[in-house]
């Protein structure tokens, strides 16, 4: 497979372990934009520990579906449950979710107007109450691990986009969340940069937390996922672990897909 | 072997020349000239027409200033000393007229013993305003107020007025903010009932049952809040005050002055005048049309059809309405809507309209910075749990405020400008009301350009300095952040 980013690198799987407990929970959603059917009746269980990639061509729904887990958007029909909490109308209902979730964005969306550090303090101080003190020392210990602890007095502007990208994976992490979602968070970085964010993903994998990715880096969902779901116009297409997915595609619009990602 | 040397270099330099200067067509003065001035024929056109107006109106006006007279009693004595000095025919600026009356376009009528209050709460306001306004730098900040505390100083004792108590006043001011820089914003918050009282006098429990309202609200939300919810918490902050100003604070104040009188001598608007009306009513207007303006903006946004609806037909009102219509409204049709008798102060109405007028135009401003900031910000603090008003806090507003900054001090610079209408209801601007009232008198009638010269100076020197400021402001930020 001619994939500029395989990965080269022995994945601990020591506690990368699926549990019976479910985390994420979808059934029969749908959503409109409009009188526009994004979303059709999405059924999906997500198990704790699980990591998934969703991929699928432009305009399927990708970015849509993970942002209705934490009520970036809203679904008309059908019911989300994460964590036992169902999301609705309900802000309490919401705001415990957005606590539980953790998002990385495509474009990072750093707040430039504050320094790294100041980034990575500002949720676990306004909205876990956590002591200033204690707050910066979770965040260093983060930025550590994310390999950029020089940079906590930077401002964002003053950093390369991967290393934006590490900081926004490492200020979700600040709120200890028990699910991360990532739309797309390597396609808007040069290639020489997607390693060193893939690499922080890997490692988070491997510490067995719950991911959600939307991705079009097939070596990384064949290294670290332990499922791939593929969508097409607003539907779950087909989805299987790595391996049988990449090498026994079952539908046509699969293996269509996967001939134009993978340049056969 | 020497002969191929002798072929290959015919010539070898064994002396380096001195770097000659560059040909005066390309250097220097007459290289500027040329790429500045005359770089073609409609520029060298514009630039001889350029000269040609600059060198009339200096020949117009240099003579003017130079025959300036400082010294005389009267615009007439003003005349024959210029007549005397420069021969029959001459013209000159009778700055004499500035020096007599120069307390008039500073204070209007404000009684001459009491010239220490107004620069004190002059003073004061900008000592309140100082760490705000060098947020940055806490140097810069002591460096300002320290500053602006000498001035003070020396102004209240060229006046001949000191004041022992005010003066040790500024300097525990100053102490303050070199020792504990963050007390001196509990100052600021104060401040508004501080300079009211200066201004004003009266009892000084009028300005401390005001304050006291806020107490009131504060205390009423922090009860409220917790069992009943944000919504009837933020009622019952509005509420409480309210009641307690319209129908409690006067007796309460009454009652207080009983037990312990304390007070300064009272000042009636009708003497407020010049700089101090103008500055009066353009600083309450500047520091309430912002947070109104912010508010206006967030509501114009708002997902709630109400609320966007009342902001909306607000601003779009306001910005329909000529500045004078709504000062004529002050002055004259309340009279009509309130009860009999309500003594509703006439600089006070006139501040209240002043600042609605300028906060739907800061709205706009700030509308269009929020606009301006890319939708993943919001999205960024929804996803990390941050609450509509923490965001608005702490992410949102901070950007759009700094992206507004141009906007916002122009709008500031306008407000401070529109002050002199005032004139139109009867109070005395320094522009029209106090050179009028300067004319009225025998011995300056006719005096006319040097009045507006010395008004419109000290204008440009005050909108120039919040311009300035802006731009420091903004090369600051954007130093900061990128
Ligand atoms: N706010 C919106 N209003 C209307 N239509 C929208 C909106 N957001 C997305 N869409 C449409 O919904 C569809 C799904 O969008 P989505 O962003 O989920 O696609 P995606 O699979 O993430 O694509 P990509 O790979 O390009 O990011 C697209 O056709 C898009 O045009
Ligand atoms: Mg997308």
């Amino acid at each position: 497979m001619s994939d500029p980013h395989a990965i080269t690198r022995k994945i601990d799987r020591r506690h990368m372990q699926v549990s019976d407990e479910v985390a994420i929970q979808i059934t029969s959603m749908n959503k409109w934009y409009g009188t526009f059917h994004v979303l059709r009746d999405i059924d999906m269980t997500v198990n704790r520990g699980e990591r998934i990639v969703i991929c699928g061509p432009s305009g399927s729904g990708k970015s849509t579906l993970i942002r209705c887990i934490n009520r970036l958007e809203e679904h008309q029909s059908g019911q989300i449950v994460v964590d036992g909490t169902e999301l609705s109308s309900d802000i309490k209902n919401i705001d415990k979710v957005r606590s539980e979730v953790g998002m990385v964005f495509q474009h990072f969306n750093l707040f430039p107007h504050l320094t790294i550090i100041e980034n990575c303090t500002l949720a676990p101080i306004w909205v876990r109450k956590i002591p200033k003190k204690e707050a910066e020392e979770t965040a260093m210990h983060f930025l550590e691990k994310v390999k950029i602890p020089e940079q906590a007095h930077k401002y964002p502007g003053q950093l390369s986009g991967g290393q934006q990208q590490r900081v926004a994976i490492a200020r979700s992490l600040c709120m200890k969340p028990r699910i991360m979602l990532f739309d797309e968070p390597t396609s808007a970085l040069d290639p020489e940069m997607i390693k060193e964010v893939l690499d922080t993903m890997i490692e988070l994998a491997e510490e067995g937390m719950t991911m959600l990715c939307v991705t079009h880096e097939m070596g990384f969902a064949q290294a670290v996922a332990n499922r791939v779901i593929f969508m097409d116009q607003g539907q779950i297409v087909e989805q299987n672990e790595p391996k049988e997915f990449f090498h026994n595609p079952q539908s046509d619009r699969t293996k269509l897909f996967l001939s134009q990602i993978l340049g056969h | 072997m020497s002969g191929l040397h002798a072929q290959t270099a015919p010539f070898v330099r064994d002396t380096m020349l001195p770097p000659e200067p560059p040909p005066a067509m390309q250097s220097g003065v007459v290289k500027w000239l040329r790429e500045n001035l005359f770089s073609g024929w409609l520029n060298t056109i514009l630039t001889v027409l350029g000269f040609v107006i600059i060198a009339l109106l200096v020949q117009k006006f240099l003579p003017w200033f130079l025959h300036s007279v400082w010294d005389a009693g009267s615009i007439s004595e003003c005349r024959a000393i210029i007549e005397e000095r420069w021969g029959p025919g001459a013209e000159g600026a009778c700055w004499a007229v500035i020096r007599e009356r120069w307390p008039q376009f500073l204070y209007g009528f404000y009684p001459a013993e009491l010239y220490w209050r107004p620069v004190l709460a002059f003073g004061l306001l900008l000592i309140a305003i100082g760490p705000i306004l060098f947020t940055q730098s806490q140097r810069a900040a002591t460096s300002f107020i320290t500053l602006v505390a000498a001035l003070t100083f020396v102004s209240i004792l060229a006046l001949g007025q000191h004041n022992v108590l005010a003066l040790v006043f500024v300097a525990a001011l100053v102490a303050v903010q070199v020792f504990a820089p963050r007390r001196l914003m509990i100052f600021t918050l104060l401040y508004p009932a501080v300079g009211f009282w200066l201004l004003w006098g009266g009892s000084v429990w009028i300005p401390v049952v005001a304050v006291l309202g806020f107490v009131l609200g504060w205390l009423a939300f922090r009860l409220i809040q917790p069992a009943g919810g944000s919504i009837l918490g933020a009622i019952a902050a509005v509420l409480v005050p309210v009641f307690w100003w319209l129908f409690a604070a006067r007796l309460a104040a009454g009652a207080l002055q009983g037990v312990v009188p304390l007070g300064i001598e009272a000042v009636r608007s009708d003497r407020f005048g010049g700089f101090v009306l103008a500055l009066t009513i353009g600083v309450t207007g500047i520091g309430f049309s912002l947070p109104m303006g912010i508010v206006l903006a967030l509501g114009r946004r708002s997902d709630m059809l109400l609320v966007k609806t009342l902001c909306v037909g607000f601003i779009e009102f306001i910005r329909g309405v000529p500045l004078i219509t709504l000062l004529f409204t002050a002055s004259l049709l309340l009279n009509y809507f309130l009860p009999p008798g309500t003594n509703f102060d006439i600089i006070l109405r006139v501040i209240i309209m002043v600042t609605l007028f300028s906060a739907a135009y800061i709205a706009e401003v700030i509308r269009g910075g929020l606009a301006a900031l890319p939708r993943g910000q919001y999205e960024a603090a929804d996803a990390l749990g941050l609450d509509y008003w923490k965001a608005q806090r702490l992410i949102i507003m901070p950007q759009a405020l700094k992206i507004s900054i141009p906007g916002i001090v122009s709008s500031f610079i306008g407000l401070f400008k529109d002050t002199t209408l005032v004139i139109f209801v009867g109070l005395l601007d320094p522009l029209k009301g106090i050179t009028d009232a300067v004319r009225a008198s025998i011995e300056w009638k006719g005096a006319y350009w040097e009045p507006y010269l010395f008004v419109g100076a000290i204008f440009w020197i005050i909108c120039f300095s919040m311009s300035r400021y802006s731009m420091y402001l903004e090369r600051l930020l954007k130093r900061e952040h990128r």
